[in-house]
């Protein structure tokens, strides 16, 4: 591929705009606001992508998908790289992303709301769970509880609706 | 009988420079001199080693917890630090410079290399007392993390502020479940208040240090342990307190982990761990 040739960098975010979750197929990566930054050095395009959890088993099957992608484009040379700094934060899920998250049965994060391990101050409202409203996103209810702050993969809280008595995942913020 | 050291895995360094001929990175040299490099080194291996085996322990309630929520809580606690390590011990063997990966740490040392801390290591026993291991360590970590991100070394800095978003999850979790079951049942109350009794005397090796640690401190990497006691203090007295436990009066503190002096439990976990890796070394599917 000859330099001139090379696609532009917004035309590869688009691309990667269709490039899926693995764990939640509904949004894309991009949505998740994991992929941080695109750039081509020479002939190389250069992913910058940063891991949701330290612990992510999805995250090499992510790494494999975007590369898969962008060779089904035509792009040779791709290089993944991992970025650590600064961590992701569910702040970066794009507002798209959370309106499909929440159609697809997983309530959104609420920003502002992780955890930030100052214990002492929040003892009182550690035993029965969670001061937080989230919307059931099946019936649309406030009157929702917390089951567990752990769920279905790293990145999930798990709640349950009082009123249609769904259980649900919820995206819990970090 | 034979001799210990012939009973374990003849030449490790050569296995592991084995498999990273066969596709791993080429060794990275730091420019840090050899002294510093090595007490660097052996504080990522404290580091690592502590989330890699308190992670295997928890992976050990995997199916087995007493209930469905907190068999899914503890696997994905157990997911978060052994994320973690590889982190930690990638970055170790990053500073050692002699090519092992991550993995080449984890499976390819034996039980006197390890750099953890006691109470990690030690069994489980029932899910209580699994719960007041973790809580005292989670109250530990979140605070050693807290420090971490302002270290002098961006590699350590990045890796302490990725890790305490999700420590922060498992202090809460392990601090709501203390009050659950220490505030609980006369025998959930009993059980827990044993657990204590005999984590206790475990938690004083968190705060130690020597030469390794003060190079640390020198250079800004890492807070002096012993620092991080009264922020630990504060949060494990007030939990323990609403959960209605008492704090055993010894001062006794169990230490060795941090220099590879292990109780007998740290080989047994380790003969499971590593079996693949030991049997046929550098296998990979």
């Amino acid at each position: 591929m000859s330099v001139e040739a090379l696609p532009a960098t917004a035309e590869i975010w688009s691309w990667l705009a269709e490039v899926p979750d693995p764990e939640i197929p509904v949004i894309s990566v991009v949505d998740l606001g994991i992929v941080r930054d695109v750039v081509w050095e020479d002939d190389t395009l250069v992913v910058m992508v940063t891991p949701t959890y330290s612990g992510c088993p999805a995250t090499s099957v992510i790494n494999f998908a975007i590369e898969d992608a962008l060779r089904a484009r035509g792009i040779e040379n791709v290089r993944l790289k991992r970025s650590l700094s600064p961590p992701w934060t569910t702040d970066w899920i794009s507002v798209e992303g959370r309106e499909k998250l929440r159609a697809f049965g997983i309530a959104p994060p609420i920003d502002g709301t992780a955890a930030d391990g100052r214990l002492a101050v929040r003892i009182d409202h550690l035993i029965g769970g969670s001061n937080l409203a989230i919307r059931c996103p099946r019936c649309g209810s406030t009157e929702t509880k917390l089951v567990s702050n752990f769920g279905s993969t790293p990145c999930k809280a798990s709640w349950r609706c009082t009123v249609c008595l769904e259980p649900f995942d919820y995206f819990k913020c970090i | 009988m034979p001799s210990l050291p012939d009973m374990t895995t003849p030449d490790v360094v050569g296995l592991a420079a084995a498999a990273a001929a066969k596709g791993h990175p080429p060794p990275v040299h730091d420019e840090a001199p050899a002294t510093s490099r090595a007490a660097l080194f052996e504080f990522l291996t404290r580091m690592g080693d502590n989330t890699l085996v308190l992670g295997h322990r928890l992976s050990e309630w995997c199916g087995r917890s007493p209930v469905l929520e907190e068999d899914i809580g503890t696997a994905n606690i157990a997911l978060d630090l052994i994320g973690q390590t590889q982190f930690w011990l990638g970055l170790a063997g990053e500073v050692d410079g002699n090519g092992r990966s991550a993995d080449d740490l984890a499976f390819l040392r034996d039980v006197w290399d390890f750099r953890n801390v006691l109470l990690v290591e030690r069994p489980n026993g029932d899910f209580g007392h699994t719960i007041m291991r973790q809580f005292l360590f989670d109250a530990w970590h979140v605070e050693m993390l807290r420090a971490l991100m302002r270290s002098s070394d961006p590699r350590i800095a990045e890796i302490a502020a990725k890790a305490i978003k999700e420590v922060s999850y498992h202090v809460e979790k392990s601090a709501d479940l203390v009050v659950r079951l220490g505030d609980g049942t006369d025998e959930s109350h009993r059980r827990m208040q044993r657990s204590l009794d005999e984590h206790w005397t475990y938690t004083g090796e968190l705060f130690l240090s020597d030469a390794a640690d003060e190079a640390m401190v020198e250079n800004g990497i890492a807070p002096d342990p012993a620092s991080l006691k009264p922020a630990w203090e504060t949060t494990v007295r007030s939990v323990l307190d609403e959960a209605t436990l008492v704090i055993p009066g010894t001062a006794f503190v169990h230490k060795g982990g941090r220099h590879g002096i292990h109780t007998e439990h740290l080989g047994h976990m380790l003969a499971e761990m590593q079996f693949l890796q030991r049997a046929y070394p550098g296998a990979t599917w």
